[in-house]
C-alpha cells in the first residue's frame, strides 16, 4: 500500500500547485470560475492528503516494517497506540501531520468563508495553496514516508522518551497550533495582495488565530508535564531551543491578540498587526526547521537529516514575501487615528506589545545564538538558563503587573486620579500580601516575592473588574456574554497568574537534596520520612526491562512511591522512571529520582519538594476554560458582522 | 504497483479532476466571469460602516467605563459629546451613502 500512499501525495503536490499557480492566475485576473476552481483543488487536496495519512497509520499500528518509515520507529513489542504515536515521531511523519492539518484547516477556512469574503478568498487561496505546495513537494521529493524496504523481522522501536501518554497528545496540539497560525497569515496576505485591509481579514480570522494559539499554548503544558514525569531531572522547562521554538510564536500571536483589538476600536497598528501575524507564522515555520534540521542540540532533535536547507529557504522566502508585501501596501495601513494618552487602554495594549514582542526577539536572539557563532567564530557557543531566565523576569515581571493595571483602565484615557482610585484595592491587596510572605519566610527569594505580590495585584484587579461590571450590569452572566472575548481573556489572566504562582513556587522555595540510602535506612527531607525497602524489578514486559527502588514515605502524605530505571527494548540508554506523590491540599509534589549503582546495593536519591507546581498544570485547565469563553461564538456579534457587511454585498 | 492500489489511485485522481471542474462542468458557459468584489463605492460603504461599529461601541465602551468607575464624572461629561458627535457624523455618513448607491 505504500504506493497508493505516494500517489495520493503526488496527487496532493499536484492539487496544491494548482491551488497556488492558478488560484493566483484567477485572483489577479478576476476570474470567478477558474478561483473556485482553485479553492476546490485546496479542499480536495486535504482529502488526499488524508488517504496519505490513512495509509502511514494503517502501516503503523499493522507493523508493515517493509515501509522503512515504520521498520525505523517502531517494533513489535510496541503497543498500538504508541506505534500511532510514531507517526509525529519521526520527520517524515511529522511533514505528513503538517500538510494534512494545514489542508485541513485551509479547506474549512475558505469553505466558511466562501460566500461573504469571495473576493477576500480568491488571494487567500493560492497563499495557502503555495505553503502546502511547499510541505507536498517535501513529502514527495524530499522526506517521503513512503519509501520501501525488504520487510525486517522487526523494527528498531520508537524512541524511550516518547513512549508517554503525553506524547499521544503533546506533539498533534504543537502541530495544530503552528499550523493554525498559518491561516490568519494567508488572510493577511489575502487582504494585502487584493488591497482590502479593511477588518475583514480580522473578524475572518479571529477564531482561528484564538483556536491555534489556545492548541500551542495548551501543547507547550502537555509538552511541559511530559518534561516533567518522563525526561527524570525534576523540572519541566529547560529553555531548550525547540521548546523556545513553540513559545516564541505563542508570544508573536499573544501579541497579535492585544493588538489586533487596537485595530478594531481605533483602526491603529495595522502595519504592526501584519507584521505580527507574518512573525507568528514564520517562527512556526521556524520551529519546524529547528526541530527537524538538527542545527542546534536539543532532546527534541530525534533526526537530523537534509531537509533544514529546504526549510530555511522557504523560511527566507515567505519572510521576503511577508515584507515585501508590507511595504507594497503601506499606504493602505496607515492609521486615520492616533494614541489620545499614554493613559488607557490601548497604551497599555502597546506597553504589552512591546514587552512581549522584546521577550519573543530575546529568546530568538538566545536560540540563534550557536548558529551564529558557529558561522562567525567556527565554534557553537550556547546561552545558559541564567540568560532567559533573566529576560523572563526583566520583561515577565512588567507584563504581570500590566495584567492587572489592564482592566482597569479605560480606553482612549484616563486621568491618574481615576486610575489611583481603580487601584486600590489591587495595590492594597498586593501590599498585605508582600507583607505577610516576608513575615511567613518568603522573602528569601526576591524574584519569588515579586512575583506573588504582582499575582496578588492581578487576582485583586480582576476581582474587582467583575465586581464592579457585575454592579453595572446586575448578573456576572450578563456581564460575560455581552463581551465574552474580554471575560474569556481574563479567564486566560488568571491561568497566566496561576502558572506565575506554580514557576515561582517550585523555583523559589523548592527544595532538592541528595542522599545515599542502603535497604532498610531512612531519610527526611522537608517533613517527609522516606524508607528504602528494597529493589522491585520489572518481569514479563516484553518492551521494558529495569527495577524500581520501593520507598515507604510517611508525612504530609503516607504511602508507597516507586522510583526506578528503565531500558526499553531495542534502545541501549536507560530512562529515570521518576517517583511522583501529589499533595493536593499543598498543590505540592514529592519528586524522586533514583540512581542503581553496579554491584552495590546502595541507591542514589535525588528528592525534591517543589512546593506550587501543580498549579501550572491546574493553570492548563483554566487556560483552556478562558480560551473557549473567549472563543464561543456571540450571536449578537455576528449579526451586527453580517448588519457591516451587508452594504458591501448589496 | 498492487491492482488494488492502481483503482484507488485512478478513483482519488479522477475525483479530484470532476471536482477541480466543478465549477466549469456546471457553468461551461457564462455571461459574467467576474469575481464579485466590492466597487469603489461598496468598498466606501464598508469603511463607513466599520467607522459607524467603531463610533458606536466607543460610546457603549464610555458608558460601562463610567459606570464601573474607570472614568470619572468629569472625564465623562468632557469626552461624551465628542463620541456622540463622531457616532451621529458616522451615521449620517454611511446614511448618505447608502442613499447615494440606491438606484433612482
Amino acid at each position: 500500500m505504500a504506493d497508493l500512499g505516494r500517489a495520493a501525495l503526488v496527487v496532493s503536490f499536484g492539487l496544491a500547485l494548482y491551488a497556488f499557480v492558478v488560484g493566483a492566475f484567477a485572483a489577479r485576473l478576476n476570474r470567478r470560475r477558474l478561483a473556485d476552481s482553485a479553492r476546490n483543488a485546496l479542499v480536495v487536496c486535504f482529502f488526499s492528503t488524508l488517504v496519505a495519512s490513512a495509509v502511514l497509520a494503517t502501516a503503523l499500528v499493522r507493523h508493515d516494517f517493509s515501509f522503512s518509515y515504520v521498520a525505523a520507529h517502531t517494533n513489535r513489542t510496541l503497543p498500538w497506540i504508541y506505534a500511532l504515536t510514531a507517526f509525529w515521531g519521526g520527520q517524515e511523519g511529522s511533514l505528513l501531520l503538517w500538510l494534512l492539518v494545514l489542508t485541513g484547516y485551509g479547506a474549512l477556512a475558505v469553505a466558511m468563508n466562501r460566500r461573504l469574503l469571495r473576493d477576500l478568498v480568491a488571494w487567500v487561496v493560492p497563499v495557502l495553496g503555495g505553503i502546502a505546495t511547499f510541505f507536498s513537494f517535501m513529502l514527495v521529493a524530499v522526506a517521503s514516508p513512503f519509501n520501501v524496504q525488504t520487510a525486517p523481522v522487526d523494527g528498531a522501536g520508537l524512541t524511550p522518551s516518547l513512549q508517554n501518554p503525553y506524547m499521544v497528545a503533546h506533539p498533534p496540539m504543537l502541530y495544530l497550533g503552528y499550523v493554525g497560525l498559518s491561516i490568519p497569515f494567508a488572510f493577511a496576505a489575502g487582504a494585502m495582495l487584493s488591497g482590502r485591509t479593511d477588518e475583514r481579514w480580522i473578524v475572518a480570522t479571529r477564531r482561528w488565530t484564538l483556536a491555534a494559539w489556545t492548541f500551542l499554548g495548551f501543547g507547550q503544558l502537555l509538552g511541559a508535564h511530559w518534561a516533567y514525569v518522563e525526561v527524570g531531572w525534576g523540572g519541566y522547562y529547560a529553555w531548550d531551543p525547540v521548546e523556545n521554538a513553540a513559545l516564541m510564536p505563542w508570544l508573536a500571536a499573544t501579541a497579535f491578540l492585544h493588538s489586533v483589538m487596537i485595530q478594531e476600536r481605533k483602526g491603529m497598528l495595522k502595519v504592526w498587526n501584519m507584521v505580527l501575524v507574518a512573525l507568528a507564522f514564520e517562527l512556526s515555520v521556524f520551529g519546524t526547521f529547528l526541530t527537524r534540521s538538527g542545527v542546534v542540540n536539543s532532546i527534541h532533535s530525534f533526526a537530523q537529516s537534509s531537509v533544514g536547507g529546504w526549510f530555511l529557504a522557504f523560511v527566507v522566502i515567505s519572510s521576503l514575501f511577508s515584507l515585501v508585501l508590507i511595504l507594497w501596501r503601506l499606504p493602505l495601513l496607515q492609521a486615520k487615528t492616533k494614541l489620545e494618552s499614554a493613559l488607557s487602554r490601548e497604551a497599555t495594549f502597546l506597553y504589552n506589545n512591546l514587552l512581549l514582542v522584546a521577550l519573543c526577539l530575546t529568546i530568538l536572539w538566545g536560540v540563534l545564538f550557536p548558529i551564529v557563532t558557529e558561522l562567525v567564530k567556527g565554534e557553537s557557543r550556547t546561552i545558559g538558563r541564567p540568560y532567559y531566565d533573566f529576560f523572563l523576569r526583566a520583561f515577565g515581571l512588567p507584563l504581570l503587573l500590566l495584567m492587572g493595571i489592564g482592566p482597569l483602565i479605560a480606553w482612549r484615557r484616563t486621568s491618574a486620579r481615576a486610575l489611583l482610585k481603580s487601584l486600590t484595592w489591587p495595590i492594597a491587596t498586593a501590599l498585605v500580601t508582600g507583607v505577610v510572605l516576608i513575615v511567613a519566610g518568603a522573602g528569601a527569594s526576591r524574584p519569588g516575592l515579586i512575583a506573588y505580590t504582582f499575582s496578588a495585584f492581578v487576582i485583586a484587579a480582576i476581582v474587582v473588574e467583575l465586581v464592579r461590571g457585575t454592579r453595572a450590569t446586575g448578573s456576572l452572566f450578563r456581564l460575560v456574554g455581552r463581551n465574552r472575548r474580554r471575560y474569556g481573556g481574563y479567564i486566560v489572566h488568571f491561568a497566566i497568574v496561576l502558572l506565575a504562582i506554580g514557576i515561582a513556587g517550585s523555583s523559589a522555595y523548592g527544595t532538592n537534596v541528595e542522599r545515599q540510602l542502603r535497604p532498610g535506612q531512612s531519610t527526611t527531607v522537608d517533613g517527609y520520612r522516606l524508607a528504602y525497602q528494597g529493589v522491585d524489578p520489572i518481569v514479563n514486559d516484553p518492551n521494558r526491562t529495569g527495577q524500581y527502588a520501593v520507598l515507604r514515605v510517611s508525612g504530609p502524605w503516607s504511602g508507597t512511591l516507586r522510583t526506578g530505571n528503565v531500558t526499553y527494548t531495542g534502545f541501549d540508554e536507560t530512562d529515570n522512571d521518576v517517583g511522583i506523590k501529589t499533595d493536593w491540599l499543598r498543590a505540592q509534589d514529592l519528586y524522586v529520582i533514583a540512581d542503581f549503582q553496579k554491584g552495590s546495593n546502595v541507591v542514589f536519591f535525588n528528592v525534591l519538594v517543589k512546593p506550587l507546581v501543580n498549579l501550572i498544570w491546574v493553570a492548563g485547565i483554566v487556560f483552556l476554560l478562558g480560551a473557549l469563553v473567549a472563543m464561543w461564538p456571540d450571536a449578537r456579534e455576528q449579526r451586527r458582522l453580517v448588519l457591516r457587511l451587508a452594504p458591501a454585498r448589496a | 504497483m498492487s491492482g488494488l492500489a492502481i483503482a484507488l489511485v485512478a478513483v482519488l485522481a479522477a475525483a479530484a479532476v470532476v471536482i477541480v471542474s466543478l465549477p466549469f462542468l456546471r457553468e461551461p458557459v457564462v455571461e459574467d466571469d467576474r469575481l464579485d468584489a466590492p466597487t469603489a463605492e461598496e468598498e466606501q460603504r464598508l469603511t463607513l460602516a466599520e467607522e459607524r461599529d467603531r463610533a458606536l461601541a466607543a460610546l457603549k465602551e464610555l458608558e460601562f467605563d463610567h459606570r464601573t468607575g474607570k472614568v470619572g464624572d468629569e472625564e465623562y461629561r468632557e469626552l461624551l459629546p465628542s463620541l456622540r458627535q463622531s457616532a451621529a457624523e458616522a451615521l449620517r455618513a454611511l446614511d448618505r451613502a447608502q442613499s447615494d448607491g440606491e438606484p433612482a
